[in-house]
């Protein structure tokens, strides 16, 4: 009986939704991201700085209406691809972006690239496998792919001559990626390594006491969001901050220092955009959602912000004609767009090749605490999976 | 040898949140005869309640006092309204409401404190470390936590042993009918069972905030363990539940700190860093099933 009712609105929907297709006047952009629970902060930045690209667009790409579908994947995989096959099912999007985790994006991302012939961009997640062997022609990345980011803070540290790390993450497919990563470009000694129970897994007393053990000369940690939050707290706490070096990625930024506060103080981490990079789409983006909501925006924002300014230069080139997908996907690939990082253009495998740098906490003159550049780690990055990716 | 007592005490102190949280739910199934999932959802008031208290009392103690109160007061709303209908029901309709207690306490929270979670913040005297040792030092919340979960263990051991309340609850415990027929108000016993049950997984809840950040669905994570725990010390036993905790705390700090090291051994640094974590997470279910293959009611539950 259940499935004769399921059955039916499959059908009905798929009725509707045709003829819908045919009358499309909008712009259709999926939004996939966190928006409850612990890790809700992220969404909410990622959705403010996609709106705030929308209003910068005047509302319109191609003359046409943008129009933006936020779902929520409350953190889960499961939740994640069916809120993917929502947007593309029922609602008939042209675009699908988002995605804040790696385990969420790959749990999506047939459903969309394959079974519905969809275009998504990921504004976060950058898992390996989808750099390499999974590469997809309707799979493009704002953001990285998970190696780099912390290929960059190693190539910093070896440069800087520290002698040996102590690298812990959460055990998933990011943080498996993320120590890989490190392990890539620093080539000290590795004084011991945990992959903890993830996501729940927020109590690190076990990993602490054996970091205090291994006395390394710095820790490289990745928890996202509420886990760096823990994390740091938790590190200040078993009083190991005077004693290690903390370096991070991804783990202290606007989301999580409002309430690490000075606790993160001088820690060092890397990435791709930071909020002072001195380029004038970045200078609107950062004074504008500044003055909209009062506090600065992330990576995740900044990323957010780039995919829809990307799929508005493809809608712009082709007056809003979305319909032949082989000539989006090249308007995509020509990456004409002013991304908020400066330098931005595709590699074969649809990842974006870009600068990484290497930012400090630190306060700003009101006292707020935020992230300031202090180098560029590595120029012009390509990340190390591209060759195993088939396209050309 | 400084580090094999650190991670004694980080065992130890887990094992005795975990307790806070067992306690209630093996008295509540013990005693009672209820499978209460909504257990973890008293926890997660606790962390909500204390959230709240602490802001508006802007003291952390103070905020932490106030929430058991509150915490017993939600206890005993919440045997009145729904619990109470379901003594009579079979484990599977206890099964449901409680569920159903689980999403309405979500929502609840969803709605007064939003969908974002919150995080409590210690006090300077809590937030740094203590020595323990000469030269070993330790977190100072985390030696809190151990204090405050020893002390309430004690308190519990000593009012289920020497009282004439703890007499009631360890006859409720072995046979709920007779001590019914002896004329003991039984309604009045069980309100007071889950209160106290409350009060324990809000402490639980409390204590754990600072560390793990007070989010919607934090108990339901939590609860499967105290299952495992309540089903190794064997249902209704206070001294089976401590006893267990303690074991699965050891454990599970074992599988993060040993582990690992112990599997570099015999198995490629690769390798041995893929297991680890993967063999950690299971090895608590691993003892349970063992135990119950020894003895099929936990370590110290009723012999048949």
């Amino acid at each position: 009986m259940k499935y004769g009712i399921l059955g039916a609105v499959t059908i009905a929907a798929m009725a509707f939704g045709a003829s819908g297709a045919l009358a499309q006047s909008t712009i259709k952009i999926g939004f996939i991201s966190t928006f409850s629970g612990p890790q809700a902060a992220i969404g909410q930045d990622m959705r403010r700085s996609a709106e705030l690209a929308v209003e910068h667009l005047g509302g319109m790409a191609g003359g046409k209406k943008i129009e933006l579908i936020f779902e929520d994947d409350q953190f889960k995989p499961d939740v994640g691809k069916q809120k993917s096959e929502k947007l593309v099912q029922q609602d008939k999007v042209n675009f699908v972006t988002g995605y804040i985790w790696s385990n969420v994006l790959l749990a999506s991302l047939k459903a969309v690239t394959d079974e519905a012939d969809t275009i998504l961009i990921s504004a976060n997640a950058g898992p390996s496998q989808i750099a390499g062997e999974l590469c997809h022609k309707n799979f493009f990345s704002t953001s990285w792919n998970n190696d780099q980011t912390p290929m960059a803070m190693g190539q910093y540290l070896q440069d800087r001559g520290v002698k040996s790390l102590y690298l812990m993450a959460g055990n998933y497919a990011a943080g498996k990626d993320m120590l890989a990563g490190v392990r890539r470009t620093f080539k000290g000694q590795v004084a011991g390594e945990d992959l903890t129970k993830w996501p729940d897994q927020l109590d690190f007393s076990a990993e602490l006491a054996k970091i205090r053990a291994a006395k390394p000369e710095g820790v490289f940690v990745f928890y996202p969001g509420a886990h760096g939050v823990q994390f740091v707290r938790q590190f200040v706490q078993a009083g190991l901050k005077d004693q290690i070096k903390l370096y991070q990625v991804f783990s202290i930024d606007a989301i999580t220092l409002p309430q690490q506060g000075e606790l993160a103080l001088g820690s060092l981490g890397a990435q791709q955009w930071v909020n002072d990079l001195p380029n004038d789409a970045n200078k609107r983006y950062v004074a504008d959602f500044r003055k909209k909501h009062n506090d600065y925006p992330s990576y995740y924002g900044a990323q957010a912000y780039d995919s829809i300014m990307l799929i508005a230069s493809a809608a712009e080139a082709l007056k809003g004609d979305l319909a032949n997908k082989d000539r989006v996907r090249a308007e995509l690939k020509k990456a004409n767009f002013k991304s908020v990082r400066g330098g931005f253009s595709f590699n074969t495998n649809n990842f974006p090749i870009q600068n990484f740098y290497i930012q400090e906490a630190v306060k700003d003159a009101d006292g707020k605490m935020t992230v300031k550049t202090i180098a560029t780690a590595i120029s012009k990055a390509k990340d190390p999976h591209f060759e195993k990716c088939p396209m050309k | 040898m400084d580090y094999l007592a650190i991670q004694i005490l980080n065992g130890v102190q887990l094992g005795l949140l975990m307790f806070l949280l067992a306690a209630g739910l093996t008295l509540t199934f013990g005693i009672m005869d209820l499978v209460n999932l909504a257990h973890g959802s008293l926890y997660m008031m606790g962390a909500y309640f204390a959230w709240t208290l602490i802001g508006w009392t802007d003291s952390f103690v103070l905020g932490a006092l106030l929430t058991l109160p509150a915490a017993l007061a939600l206890g005993a709303v919440v045997e009145a309204v729904v619990i109470r209908r379901l003594y009579a029901r079979d484990h599977l309709d206890q099964v449901l409401a409680t569920f159903g207690l689980i999403l309405f306490f979500n929502e609840l929270v969803r709605v007064i404190w939003g969908p974002a979670g919150k995080s409590i913040a210690l006090p300077a005297f809590l937030s740094g470390t203590v020595e323990i040792l000469p030269g070993l030092p330790y977190p100072a919340y985390r030696f809190a936590i151990i204090v405050v979960g020893g002390v309430v263990a004690l308190l519990l051991a000593w009012m289920v042993q020497r009282t004439r309340t703890g007499m009631l609850i360890r006859a409720g415990a072995s046979n709920r009918r007779m001590i019914g027929a002896l004329g003991v108000d039984i309604n009045l016993l069980f309100t007071l069972v889950f209160g106290l049950g409350a009060v324990f997984a809000a402490l639980a809840g409390l204590m754990a905030a600072p560390i793990l950040s007070v989010k919607i669905g934090m108990g339901d994570d939590i609860l499967i363990l105290a299952f495992v725990i309540i089903v190794i010390g064997g249902i209704g036993s206070i001294k089976g539940a401590f006893i267990a905790a303690m074991v699965v705390g050891q454990i599970d700090i074992f599988g993060r700190a040993f582990l690992p090291d112990l599997l570099k051994t015999f198995l490629s640094n690769a390798a041995a860093s893929t297991a680890a974590p993967a063999i950690s997470q299971v090895l608590i279910y691993l003892v349970m099933a063992g135990v119950l293959v020894w003895r099929p009611t936990g370590l110290f539950g009723p012999r048949t």
